[in-house]
């Protein structure tokens, strides 16, 4: 049995004006396609002049090849919501699109119809047959989400450990990122941050920035954004976390002050960078060639590299170097580190600034592999919290290690019956139980408890 | 700008049902947090427990209101019993990563499309809220001028505010007992109570069992107010909330996340109201560039946010606190 | 009770100065504990016994493993392996609370009063027995009113005994130092223990305070109780205590009356020889073991004042 797993991806442009309609018809609607649907307009739906909302509905047939326009799928927009009033309904072409004129800006949504899909396309995913856009004044939203879609071909066991190993090292790697970050400043200041997540969020938000508002290639964008996730870190931690510890307040109360900073964040990204979902200019679909048993994208394969490098690179500097011994230092007994003349103020502001440039660059590999949500960070947060707790409260080998276990379930618990729509749930059952067997985690040292 | 609206969506939210699902899951994290020093981060579980415990006994069982109302509520005392057993003599952070995670388990669980036969998929069940509906003795709705509440919503203040203020005594005839002493002093040094021959364990349990009841409470009521079980409603999110409005009142206080509750919910929907009044409309007083109005409806949670942080920071002990006694340390 | 007191103490003559002698009236016995952080033996004790209604002292130099021998016998610690009984009952792997309730009672180096309850509430805290703290009955006042009141009483006496009466309402943190140690002894009598385990009860005390809390440790066992304390002060333990139980590097070195450990050569070793404190400082932080952290900042306070 031969595994071909398919997903439709479907670009969804909300372009709008606010002008008048002759304004609208001249309005130069620049070429927002992702490079996949790029392509002349077909003949059976041409783009609607003015505001409207294109999807390009595409069968990227597992990554392999080029993907492939569906036709013949129905979908149909409405106004605010699920119920809502109907704005129009078309069935995609040849090319795989369709293209609905709206009124404005506003939140819309998008329900494709299951039963118009190709035979043996099953939706996989969440299942989920309904997006919401939000089309925003004076702006064009380029909103691209996938649609997973399987075609029901039972998969041998093998291909399918094997690609699930694959998601999950990738994901595992990601979470590792963050993991590292958020063990290292738990480390050393005992701050439980819940504004965590919100560290990848800055680091995704500002790769979309520097690419989309400033129009710098990806690489760049990443680089930059690395750069000002670290700058982030040094001021919360300058302007937040050090008059706090200066204040003498207590870590509970610190980690209720990152749940209020968490929703501050959050509602402060989706103020700014609204409620939809949208991708960076490069590297949106690739196919994926195939490497022995293995199939890979170029950016899958980048990403691996970078943390794969960055991780290695961060853990020998915590062993070697002398800021990491003074780290290390701090984190077993910062009164004792204190003493023997460590200036603990200054390695608290380096692990900050290390911990959210690799929290950042978690934040930029996935929104490349991704792409880029306000509440992306958040979603991963409780992963994130997963993958460090397994490893060992605050031990840095531990994190990473914790976040590969999770990824890893995460991918392949649904090979081994955990329902695909919620796969996370297989690792966090993992979590528990491995909390109930070995309570300080993998490789945390055993605490004496009452 | 017209003020009454924004007055009577304030006051409103303040006196509704929504208030009061806070009030209830508030007490409980009071007896938890306030009280036992228990860091538990996953009260929206033991609501959801209880709300589909309900929920699924009546629709997709078709069995009897009531006994779904027992079903739910012996479901939050088996979850309180579930996750204490192995984390209540671990250290507290895990406690709170143990409860966060099982309630994000179930949350998932209960809207997972493999098991929409049962839960009713991510639109979740609806249909459980009849006898509760029929049991109305309300006319018709009230206006007192300033606020206003429709039929149904009077009936859930009668009987919301009737459970909160049963809660709340029982919380007080409990926490000025012995009993009360021991989880106080269990939350600031638990191996001084053991030196003093007092299973801790035991008390830790019991308060992780009454607030998860208290929890259970507010998840019932919460679907019966609105006649449909939806699980995204009990998401994380709504755990913080719930530690927001108990802060805001005061932990380990009697009517501390009651009015931290009311507070909570004044000013979220006053200022929701607000802004959106001040964006909409063919001239709005903030301009559009500047915020729209979806954009509005943003501020009173960048708001909540920031008003949080700088409660812990200045005031941890909320409005009715006392400083000397108050569990978490603000300096 | 002052000839079963000297009956007691002369029973004590009789015993050897070897370690782990045996005692005509033991009320602990324990033998083979053994206690390991990472690899160092913080307790490897090969028999201990404690003799009924006298004042036992522990001492030894720092890290010797006196405070982890008494988390161990209450239950605060598991050891590796080891059995030891109390009034002739197994102890071994009960859980400390259950400790506690058979008379067993310990006060802990670093004091643990609630500073966030009023003297008095900690005092009543202390009660056994409370109907009130059974999660059922506790709602109803009735039920428990009348034992608290009783138990109010007794609390009251205990605080006047202490001097801590004018303090009754104020919260147990405004209480200096040597308050809380009286504050933790007399909350421990609230238990009505037969043995009274006192970690450290002059650390961080000050001198005026000492002599009162010396004469609260001699009227203890003159109202019955079996004591057993760790100490540092030689004075002090020269002073008041009948028996002498000394421990350096987790076994115990040798025992006797004061007087005659004081010229026991081993026990000079063990102060002065080859156990230089800043190699176990170095063990110690190596370790990471909190306790012994603690121990030794405790120490260190203490040495300079």
């Amino acid at each position: 049995m031969r595994l071909r797993l398919a997903a439709l991806l479907a670009a969804v442009a909300g372009v709008l004006t606010l002008l008048a309609p002759s304004a609208a018809l001249a309005q130069a609607t620049p070429s927002p396609t992702p490079p996949a649907s790029a392509g002349a307009p077909a003949a059976v739906n041409p783009i609607v002049p003015g505001a409207n909302i294109t999807v390009t509905l595409l069968d990227l047939n597992g990554g392999k090849g080029d993907p492939k326009p569906v036709p013949g799928v129905g979908l149909t927009v409405l106004k605010d919501s699920k119920d809502g009033a109907e704005v129009g309904s078309q069935t995609t072409d040849t090319k795989g699109r369709v293209s609905i004129g709206i009124e404005g800006n506003g939140t819309y949504v998008v329900e494709l119809d299951p039963k118009t899909l190709p035979d043996g396309v099953k939706l996989s995913g969440n299942g989920e047959t309904v997006k919401t856009v939000e089309v925003k004044l004076a702006s064009s939203n380029f909103v691209q989400f996938q649609i997973g879609a399987v075609v029901v071909q039972d998969a041998s066991l093998g291909s399918k450990i094997v690609d699930g190993t694959r998601s999950g090292i990738i994901a595992g790697l990601l979470i590792a990122l963050a993991a590292l970050g958020l063990s290292l400043i738990f480390g050393t200041t005992g701050l439980t941050n819940f504004a965590h997540g919100e560290l990848i969020t800055f680091g995704a938000i500002a790769t979309y920035i520097f690419n989309r508002g400033f129009g710098l290639p990806v690489v760049a964008a990443g680089v930059l954004a690395v750069i000002a996730s670290a700058a982030f870190g040094y001021l919360q931690d300058r302007g937040l976390w050090r008059p706090l510890r200066r204040r003498g307040t207590g870590l509970i109360a610190m980690m209720i002050v990152s749940i209020g900073l968490a929703l501050f964040l959050r509602s402060i990204f989706q103020y700014g960078f609204g409620g939809s979902t949208r991708t960076l200019s490069q590297y949106v679909v690739q196919g994926r060639q195939s490497y022995g048993p293995i199939d890979l994208s170029h950016k899958e394969i980048a990403i691996v590299l970078v943390s794969v490098i960055t991780i290695v690179v961060t853990c020998l500097a915590l062993m070697r170097t002398r800021l990491g011994k003074a780290m290390r230092a701090v984190s077993d007994n910062p009164a004792l580190s204190a003493s023997s003349g460590l200036r603990v103020d200054g390695v608290i502001s380096a692990v900050w600034v290390l911990g959210t440039a690799l929290t950042g660059l978690a934040g930029v590999l996935l929104a490349v592999q991704q792409q880029v949500n306000f509440q992306m960070g958040f979603n991963l947060l409780l992963l994130v919290f997963a993958g460090v707790t397994l490893g060992g409260l605050g031990t840095i080998w531990g994190a990473l290690i914790g976040s590969l276990v999770i990824g890893l379930m995460v991918e392949l618990g649904p090979v081994f019956g955990v329902p695909a729509s919620i796969k996370e749930v297989g690792a966090l059952v993992v979590l528990i139980l491995i909390l109930l067997v070995r309570p300080q985690g993998i490789l945390g040292k055993a605490q004496r408890i009452g | 700008m017209d003020f009454g609206t924004v007055i009577d969506a304030a006051l409103s939210a303040a006196l509704g049902p929504q208030a009061i699902v806070f009030a209830l899951a508030a007490i409980g994290l009071n007896v938890h947090f306030g009280y036992t020093g228990l860091l538990n981060f996953g009260q929206s579980g033991f609501m959801s427990i209880a709300a589909f415990g309900l929920a699924v006994t009546v629709v997709t069982w078709d069995l009897p209101f009531w006994l779904g109302i027992i079903v739910g509520m012996l479901g939050a005392v088996l979850l309180a019993l579930v996750l204490g057993v192995p984390t209540l003599r671990l250290r507290a952070d895990y406690l709170a990563i143990v409860t966060i995670a099982t309630s994000e388990i179930l949350r998932l669980i209960f809207g997972a499309v493999e098991f929409k036969d049962t839960f009713g998929g991510s639109n979740g069940l609806t249909g459980f809220a009849r006898t509760y509906q029929d049991m109305n003795p309300y006319g018709g709705g009230v206006d007192l001028g300033i606020v206003s509440f429709s039929r149904n919503d009077l009936w859930s203040i009668t009987v919301g505010w009737t459970l909160v203020a049963l809660s709340c005594l029982l919380v007080f005839a409990l926490m000025r007992s012995p009993w009360g002493r021991v989880l106080k002093s269990i939350r600031e040094d638990e191996d001084a109570v053991r030196s003093l021959g007092k299973n801790v364990f035991a008390y830790k349990m019991q308060a992780l069992v009454l607030g998860g009841v208290f929890g259970g409470l507010a998840g019932i009521f919460h679907i019966l107010k609105q006649g449909s079980a939806v699980p995204t409603d009990f998401n994380t999110t709504f755990t913080f909330y719930a530690y927001a409005a108990l802060l805001v009142g005061g932990a380990a206080r009697v009517f501390g996340p009651v009015v931290g509750s009311m507070i909570f919910w004044f000013l979220i929907a006053g200022i929701g109201s607000f802004f959106s009044q001040a964006t909409s409309g063919a001239d709005p007083l903030l301009p559009d560039w500047l915020m729209t109005n979806t954009q509005a409806s943003l501020i009173r949670f960048i708001l909540l946010g920031l008003g949080l942080m700088l409660l812990m920071i200045f005031r941890p002990q909320g409005i009715f606190g006392d400083r000397r006694e108050i569990a978490i340390d603000g300096r | 009770m002052a000839a079963e007191l000297s009956e007691a103490r002369a029973a004590l003559a009789g015993v050897s100065n070897e370690p782990g002698a045996p005692k005509p009236d033991p009320i602990v016995k324990g033998s083979n504990i053994t206690r390991t952080f990472g690899g160092l033996k913080a307790v490897d004790v090969e028999h201990i016994e404690i003799q009924r209604g006298v004042i036992t002292a522990l001492i030894g130099p720092n890290g010797a493993g006196k405070t982890t021998l008494f988390n161990l016998l209450t239950g605060f610690d598991e050891p590796n392996e080891g059995d030891w009984s109390f009034n002739g009952k197994s102890l071994a792997k009960v859980p400390a609370y259950k400790v506690a309730r058979r008379g067993m009672v310990r006060t802990f180096q670093l004091t643990k009063v609630l500073s966030k309850l009023t003297v008095i509430e900690n005092m009543r805290l202390g009660a056994t027995g409370q109907r009130g703290e059974r999660f059922f009955s506790a709602a109803f006042k009735s039920l428990w009113s009348s034992q608290e009141d009783a138990n109010t009483t007794r609390a009251d006496e205990l605080l006047a005994r202490f001097k801590l009466d004018a303090k009754r309402e104020d919260f147990a943190g405004s209480l200096s130092g040597g308050q809380r140690k009286l504050l933790e002894m007399a909350r421990a009598l609230m238990v009505d223990p037969e043995l009274i385990m006192l970690d450290e009860p002059m650390a961080g005390v000050n001198p005026a305070l000492k002599q009162s809390l010396l004469g609260h440790v001699k009227s203890l066992r003159d109202e019955g109780r079996t004591v057993l304390f760790v100490e540092h002060d030689m004075d002090m333990v020269r002073d008041i205590s009948d028996w002498v139980i000394v421990m350096a590097q987790g076994q115990i070195v040798a025992e006797g009356t004061p007087k005659s450990v004081m010229a026991d050569q081993r026990v000079i070793d063990a102060y002065l020889g080859a156990h230089h404190d800043t190699d176990i400082t170095e063990i110690d932080v190596a370790d990471l073991e909190a306790e012994a952290e603690a121990e030794l900042v405790a120490e260190a306070e203490e040495n300079k004042s």
